[in-house]
C-alpha cells in the first residue's frame, strides 16, 4: 500500500498492477534463486563427498589396483587390504534381510489394511512406526545381549544338527554356534528395515480406490485374490520403492551390524559364520588408522565402494520400475 | 517451556562452549586424546589432580591411532598411545614419548566346571588356540596341563577385539613373543588378521561373547575382568612357573623390565622372574618437543608429575600398575633434556 501511496500523480492506473507484479516478481526471483541454490547445494554436497572419498581412497586403488574389489585379504600388519569380504558381507546381509523382512512386512501391511478390526489398526500402525524410531545402537545391544545368546543356545545348535547334515545346502548351516554372524546380522537388519517397508506398503495399499476392490469382491474374488489380482498390481511400483528403501538402509547400517556380525575378515560358507560389512569395517578400524596411512586410504576406498553400491541399487530399482511402468 | 525461553536456552547451549573456552585457558586447561586402555585412570587422575594442581585435564579416549593423529597435527596438548611409536616416527613428528602407567591383560574363559584362576595355560597353547590349531577343550595338550580339572569335549571359540585397539596390540605382542608361528603368520598390530574365532567390539563385547558362548576364550584388561567377575586363568611365565593374575605378579613383571630402550619403549611382555605375570604393558604419552605454548606443555608435565607422585593409589584401586620410582626420575630427566622452547627447557624443576 505504501508503494501505491507514493505513486506520482498522473500515473496511469494500469501501472499499479505492473508495479505490484514487479514487486512480486522480485519475490519470485529470490524464491527461485533460493530453490535453485538449495537444489544445487544437494548436488554439490553429494558430488564433493564422492570426490573426497575417491581422492582419499586413491592410494589404496593405486596400490592394489582393480583387484582391491575382490581381494579377500585384510591384513593391517603387512598393509595388504582388499574389499572382497566386506562387499560380500554387505550384499549377503542386505539381501538376506530383505528376504526375511518383505514377507513379514507384506503380512503386516495386508493385515492392517484388510483384515484387522478398525480399533486395532492405530495401535499396530503406531507400533510399526515406533520400531522405525528405535536408534540402531539399541538394536545392536538388544541383538548382542538378547538375540545372540538365544541363537547360540537354541536356534543354531538345532539348525546345525538338523539342516547341517543335509547334502548340498548343509554347508550353509555348519560351524560352531557363535550366536553372532551373518545370519544374526541379517535378522537384526530385517527387523530394522521392516517398519520402512511395512509402512510404505500400508500407505500404498490404502490408496487403492475402494471401487476396484469392491468390484473384485463383487465378482466373487477371495481376499487373497483381491490382494493378488487388484491391490498388488495397482501398487507394485510403490511396493518395490519401499523394498528398495529398506535395501538402501540395510546396505549402510553400521552400529547394529557391528555388534552382531562377528567381525571376521573371512568368507565362510555357513550362514552362521562370522563376517563383516563395509560399514562395520570402517566403523571398527577408523579409530586406529593414522593419517596418510594406506589403511586409512583403504577405509576411504571402502566408503567410496559403499557409495557406488548404493548408487547401483538405486539405479537398478529405477530401471526395474521403468520397465514395469511400460509393461 | 514457551518458545522464547526455549530459544534462549538453545542459544545458550550453542554459545556455552565459546563462553567457557577463555575461562578454561585462564584456569590452566590442557587437552589430551588417544588410548582407551588407560582412560579410567586418566579420568580419575584428572579429577583428583584438578584440586591439587589447578590444572583441568580434558582427555578424550578416541583410540591410540586417532590420538597419534591429533598430536601430530598439534590439535591437542598431549597424545596417548598403547603401542609405542618407533624412534624414527618420534623423530619425524618431533615427539617425546614416555610411559604413564602400566596395565595387564588376562585370558578369560567360559568352560562348564572350570572355576576362576583354575585353568592352566601357556603362551604356546594360547597362540595355537588363536591360530585355530587347537579346537577342542579336551585336546591332549590342554588335558596334560590340567589333570585336576575335567575338561569337556567342547569346541573352543576364540573371541577377539574387532575394533583396532591397544589391548589387541599387547595380546598379539605376547603371542608373537611366545610363538614363532604367530609371529610369521599373523604378526603384531592394533588390529591383525585373526585366523580363527569371532570379533566383538570393545572389552564389553569380548566379555559378552565369552559369557554367551560355552567354550569361548577371550582376552580383556585385568581391571575389566575384576570389576565384572570374569573367569580368568593361570599362565606359565618365562621361568616356567604357573602364576595367577594378581597385583604382585604384575608388579614383579614391572620391576624386572628393562626401561633403557629409546622412547621408553620397554617390553614388559614375557618377563624374567619366577612370579612375573607374562602379559603386562605400559601405555604411553606423546608430548611435542617443540611446544607452541610453553605454558600448556609445562602444565602437561606438571599434571603427570603430580600423577606419578600422588596417583599411585588411585591407579592401583583401578587395577593399574604405577611406574617404579627410578623410571619416573628418568622421565623427568627426559622432559628437562628434550622439551624446549627457543632452546630453553620447559621443565625446570
Amino acid at each position: 500500500m505504501q508503494q501505491a501511496a507514493t505513486l506520482p500523480l498522473g500515473t496511469p492506473m494500469g501501472a499499479r498492477p505492473r508495479r505490484g507484479a514487479r514487486a512480486s516478481s522480485l519475490g519470485d526471483t529470490i524464491f527461485r534463486v533460493a530453490c535453485h541454490a538449495a537444489g544445487g547445494f544437494v548436488l554439490l554436497l553429494l558430488g564433493s563427498i564422492i570426490i573426497a572419498l575417491f581422492i582419499g581412497g586413491l592410494p589404496a586403488f593405486q596400490a592394489f589396483g582393480i583387484g582391491f574389489l575382490w581381494s579377500t585379504e585384510w591384513d593391517p600388519v603387512t598393509e595388504v587390504f582388499g574389499a572382497g569380504v566386506s562387499i560380500y558381507g554387505t550384499i549377503v546381509t542386505a539381501v538376506l534381510a530383505i528376504l526375511l523382512a518383505v514377507p513379514v512386512a507384506f503380512g503386516v501391511a495386508f493385515y492392517l489394511t484388510e483384515l484387522s478390526p478398525a480399533w486395532l489398526r492405530r495401535p499396530i500402525g503406531t507400533a510399526v512406526e515406533l520400531l522405525a524410531a528405535v536408534p540402531s545402537i539399541i538394536y545392536g545391544m538388544w541383538g548382542f545381549f538378547m538375540i545372540a545368546p538365544l541363537m547360540s543356545q537354541y536356534v543354531q545348535p538345532a539348525a546345525i544338527d538338523s539342516l547341517g547334515e543335509l547334502p548340498g545346502i548343509g554347508a550353509l548351516f555348519q560351524g560352531p554356534p557363535f550366536g553372532t554372524g551373518i545370519f544374526t546380522a541379517a535378522l537384526i537388519l530385517a527387523i530394522m528395515i521392516l517398519p520402512f517397508i511395512a509402512a510404505t506398503m500400508r500407505d500404498v495399499f490404502e490408496q487403492v480406490p475402494p471401487v476396484f476392490k469392491e468390484s473384485a469382491y463383487g465378482l466373487g474374488a477371495t481376499t487373497w485374490e483381491v490382494m493378488k489380482g487388484v491391490v498388488l498390481p495397482y501398487t507394485r511400483i510403490s511396493v518395490a520403492g519401499g523394498i528398495m528403501l529398506g535395501l538402501g538402509r540395510a546396505l549402510g547400517e553400521t552400529m547394529a551390524v557391528t555388534f552382531v556380525i562377528g567381525n571376521a575378515n573371512r568368507i565362510s560358507t555357513s550362514l552362521f559364520g562370522p563376517g563383516n560389512t563395509i560399514a562395520s569395517v570402517v566403523a571398527l578400524e577408523f579409530g586406529e588408522s593414522e593419517t596418510d596411512s594406506l589403511k586409512l586410504a583403504a577405509l576411504l576406498a571402502l566408503g567410496f565402494i559403499l557409495f557406488v553400491l548404493s548408487f547401483i541399487v538405486l539405479a537398478i530399482s529405477r530401471w526395474l520400475l521403468r520397465a514395469r511402468l511400460k509393461g | 517451556m514457551n518458545r522464547r525461553s526455549l530459544l534462549a536456552a538453545s542459544g545458550l547451549a550453542v554459545a556455552a562452549p565459546f563462553l567457557t573456552r577463555p575461562s578454561l585457558a585462564q584456569g590452566a586447561g590442557i587437552t589430551g586424546a588417544g588410548a582407551t586402555f588407560p582412560n579410567p585412570v586418566y579420568q580419575k587422575w584428572a579429577e583428583a589432580g584438578r584440586a591439587a594442581t589447578g590444572i583441568t585435564v580434558n582427555y578424550q579416549s578416541v583410540g591410540s591411532g586417532a590420538g597419534i593423529n591429533q598430536i601430530k597435527n598439534r590439535t591437542v596438548d598431549f597424545g596417548a598411545t598403547d603401542a609405542p611409536l618407533t624412534v624414527a616416527q618420534l623423530e619425524e613428528a618431533k615427539l617425546l614419548q614416555f610411559p604413564s602407567v602400566m596395565g595387564s591383560l588376562v585370558p578369560i574363559v567360559n568352560i562348564p566346571g572350570v572355576a576362576n584362576e583354575q585353568l592352566k595355560l601357556t603362551g604356546e597353547l594360547l597362540a595355537d588356540i588363536y591360530l585355530g590349531k587347537i579346537t577342542k577343550w579336551n585336546d591332549p595338550r590342554l588335558v596334560e596341563l590340567n589333570r585336576e580339572v575335567s575338561l569337556p569335549n567342547l569346541a573352543i571359540a576364540p573371541a577377539y577385539r574387532a575394533d583396532g585397539s591397544g589391548t589387541t596390540f599387547v595380546w598379539v605382542s605376547y603371542l608373537s613373543a611366545v610363538s614363532s608361528e604367530w609371529k610369521s603368520k599373523v604378526g603384531v598390530g592394533t588390529s591383525v588378521r585373526f585366523p580363527a574365532g569371532t570379533g566383538a567390539r570393545g572389552n564389553e563385547g569380548v566379555a559378552g561373547t565369552v559369557k554367551n558362548i560355552r567354550g569361548a576364550i577371550g582376552y580383556v584388561e585385568n581391571a575389566y575382568a575384576i570389576t565384572n567377575k570374569l573367569v580368568t586363568t593361570q599362565l606359565r611365565n618365562k621361568a616356567g612357573q604357573f602364576v595367577k593374575p594378581t597385583q604382585e605378579a604384575f608388579i614383579a613383571a614391572a620391576t624386572n623390565a628393562d626401561w633403557s630402550a629409546p622412547g621408553f619403549a620397554a617390553s614388559l611382555i614375557d618377563q624374567q622372574g619366577a612370579t612375573s605375570w607374562p602379559i603386562v604393558s605400559p601405555t604411553f604419552i606423546l608430548l611435542p618437543k617443540d611446544p607452541a605454548d610453553a605454558e600448556r606443555s609445562r602444565n602437561v608435565m606438571k599434571f603427570f608429575d603430580w600423577a606419578f607422585r600422588n596417583g599411585a593409589t588411585l591407579a592401583q584401586e583401578l587395577e593399574y600398575i604405577p611406574l617404579p620410582a627410578p623410571v619416573q626420575d628418568r622421565i623427568r630427566a627426559a622432559w628437562k633434556a628434550e622439551v624446549k622452547v627457543n632452546g630453553q627447557p620447559v621443565w625446570t624443576l
